[in-house]
């Protein structure tokens, strides 16, 4: 670090205006407006993922039947005891919020508004860890195949043949439907076991991760293998060669660090996907286990009552609906910052 | 060239038949059977034994598996178990054609709004319109159809009551040919309308993006400031010379697209209730109906494949320049 700075700063002295790659891109991409409220939108989900329990009145599960479906902002009145045992603002300042429904109920009588909230740990998580999974497995195995080449290569490329000729949902349900015959079957022992009560505790999570990993990595193995044979041919991998660097200090110091940047920009354009697709599975309940609140399990119940109360399916609606489209403009504003090709362009 | 397709069609049989077998292990895998209850109750013991030996289940998994791929060999996709009275032949025969007419015009529409909008921004480009286009065309992208399809049905199903909101195909289909929508009837265009606007919206705005990132890229090459040297029409520049070398990147995602649109439908007719092949599929699964969905999912993965290779042959159609070899 300390010697990139000195780096840094040294042409500085000399009086010039220090143009390095990432600043580049960094002036790039805040000429893009849509990008950069992307990204602020994107952080603030973030932080009230973090920090739902505080900015939220009431916890994900707690329910008030006599004021179930009301509509948006209807102030109502609980009991002293319901407010006192259930709300968490309650003694604060903000008191006040424990008796309005700021986005209305469901028809348990939840506040919507909270479950919302909650609602973006699992999208959050969800896009991050299956967007790290597919990046991981898709960028070990298409380096492998790429550098090795020969036998290896053709293992790998045949495997993707395959995969690849794989209908995705069909097959994610299938999985989600096998694992929770197996949670409901409550298998206790083993591997087997401790998965299923891991899955259990983040309320479904776990399988939905394993599922949606387990086979996206395809088309980034694909783009790191076709980035590893356009490097691996280059001077500066010939010169680790010469002085007789290892195939894995290649890999790891040399490939990776270059092949890095693109794959996180294709996977963050996949992150949208994801997020759809743990929607879908929970709109068909195969997703989040029941009182976890997810935007497409929300969606699903709503969708029931859509004619009397559609403001159950609009507001988790327009919450996927918003972080998508900040996803997509973040991911589009990353690709024209880093790939000086797209410059300007779409 | 002719002997590259032969061989890709060559390799999708080996691979096809992995892909059966893991289907049918995954399938054969899920806890439960299909005659594990009768209504609520459980299935007497003795009665489960004697149903299962009527449909081979009491077979070893292998027998099994040989016996649904001779069968597969002759057409043959087996029988219903929870409803005897019909065949998955019969099951696809009435599903099939709606997924497919919902996929087919939802591209449709996806081109006839992707195609126009994408060649307009590309050249106004950096205008307004641009910018706009832009705009909705990641807004488009988006909006998931599981927030679309019950938007679209609130506005124009519910408070303006134009469309019905549900039930497209729930009689016996009437096509034309078998496949084509019978054009003449108001009533499947009514029904048609808000699923396929729902499946519609996320294409045509990819579509507009790729038509513009790729005619932008044409129009910086040589050969089109050679047309314009040569004192050509700006409308010909781009409709003879520009415009066809800009449709590759769009044409090559024809086959994934329509792979992806078939499986993808599955929540838009969840969603409209429309009986199709995926809503189908997902309301099977509690039943286990094995052969069922074994079937679907093989067909499935025939049109990925279908649609894997005609993406080469459509690039080798539109750039002669690509050689397979």
């Amino acid at each position: 670090m300390a010697t990139n700075e000195k780096a840094m700063e040294k042409p500085a002295a000399a009086g010039e205006e220090v143009r390095s790659p990432m600043r580049d891109a960094w002036w790039e991409f805040k000429r893009n407006r849509a990008s950069v409220v992307g990204m602020i939108f994107i952080i603030f989900v973030v932080f009230s993922a973090l920090f739902a329990p505080m900015i939220t009145p009431y916890d994900f599960e707690v329910q008030n039947v006599d004021f179930s479906r009301s509509k948006p902002m209807t102030p109502y009145v609980v009991t002293q005891e319901h407010a006192e045992e259930h709300c968490t603002w309650y003694g604060t300042f903000m008191e006040w919020g424990c008796t309005v429904y700021l986005t209305g109920s469901d028809q348990l009588g939840r506040d919507l508004y909270s479950r919302m909230i909650y609602g973006t740990r699992v999208s959050l998580s969800v896009a991050l860890v299956a967007a790290t999974v597919a990046l991981g497995i898709g960028m070990v195995l298409g380096t492998i195949s790429g550098y090795f080449g020969g036998w290896v290569d053709n293992f790998f490329m045949r495997l993707v043949d395959f995969l690849y000729a794989i209908p995705i949902l069909p097959i994610i349900i299938l999985m989600q439907v096998y694992f929770q015959a197996l949670a409901r079957r409550g298998v206790s022992e083993g591997i087997a076991g401790s998965l299923i009560e891991l899955n259990q505790s983040t309320g479904g999570l776990m399988f939905l991760f394993i599922a949606l990993g387990v086979l996206n990595w395809i088309g980034m193995a694909r783009l790191a293998r076709g980035q590893v044979l356009s490097y691996k041919n280059k001077e500066f991998i010939e010169a680790a060669k010469a002085v007789g660097a290892t195939n894995s200090r290649i890999i790891f110091k040399h490939l990776m660090p270059n092949i890095f940047g693109p794959l996180l920009i294709a996977e963050s354009l996949a992150i949208p996907g994801y997020i759809f697709t743990e929607a879908i599975l929970s709109f068909i309940g195969l997703g989040v286990i029941p009182p976890i609140p997810s935007w497409g399990s929300m969606i699903s119940q709503g969708y029931q009552g859509l004619r009397s109360s559609p403001h159950l399916v609009l507001v988790p609606g327009a919450a996927l609906t918003a972080l998508t489209l900040a996803f997509n403009f973040f991911g589009d504003g990353l690709r024209d910052a880093f790939d000086p090709k797209m410059r300007g362009r779409s | 060239m002719t002997k590259y397709f032969i061989k890709r069609f060559l390799i999708a049989i080996p691979v096809m038949f992995a892909i059966s077998v893991a289907t049918f292990l995954m399938v054969q895998a899920l806890p439960g059977g299909p005659f594990d209850s009768v209504g609520e109750k459980p299935m007497p013991e003795r009665t489960r034994l004697l149903l299962e030996k009527r449909y081979g289940l009491d077979q070893p998994i292998h027998i099994q598996f040989f016996n649904y791929i001779g069968n597969l060999l002759k057409g043959d996709l087996g029988l219903m178990m929870r409803n005897p009275s019909q065949t998955v032949n019969e099951i696809v025969a009435n599903t099939f054609p709606v997924s497919i007419q919902l996929g087919l015009l939802s591209m449709a529409l996806g081109f006839m709004i992707g195609i126009p909008a994408g060649i307009i921004a590309a050249l106004r480009h950096n205008s307004v319109f641009d910018a706009t286009a832009t705009f909705i065309a990641v807004l488009g992208v988006s909006i998931p159809n599981l927030v679309l399809g019950p938007l679209l049905m609130l506005v124009f199903g519910v408070q303006l009551d134009w469309f019905p909101i549900a039930f497209w195909g729930a009689d016996p289909p009437d096509f034309w040919l078998g496949y084509f929508p019978p054009l003449g009837s108001m009533e499947f265009w009514t029904h048609a309308v808000l699923p396929v606007f729902t499946l519609g919206t996320g294409i045509s705005a990819g579509i507009s993006r790729l038509t513009r990132a790729g005619l932008l890229e044409v129009l910086n090459e040589d050969y089109i400031r050679t047309a314009r040297a040569k004192g050509l029409k700006e409308r010909v520049v781009v409709s003879v010379h520009a415009l066809k070398n800009s449709m590759i990147p769009v044409a090559t995602v024809l086959g994934p697209l329509f792979a992806g649109v078939v499986t993808g439908s599955l929540i838009v007719e969840q969603i409209f209730a429309i009986n199709g092949m995926g809503r189908r599929f997902i309301q099977s699964i509690g039943e286990r109906e094995y052969f069922l969905l074994t079937s679907l999912t093989l067909i499935y993965s025939v049109l990925l494949i279908i649609g894997n290779i005609m993406v080469d042959v459509m690039y080798a159609w539109l750039d002669p320049r690509i050689r397979y070899d």
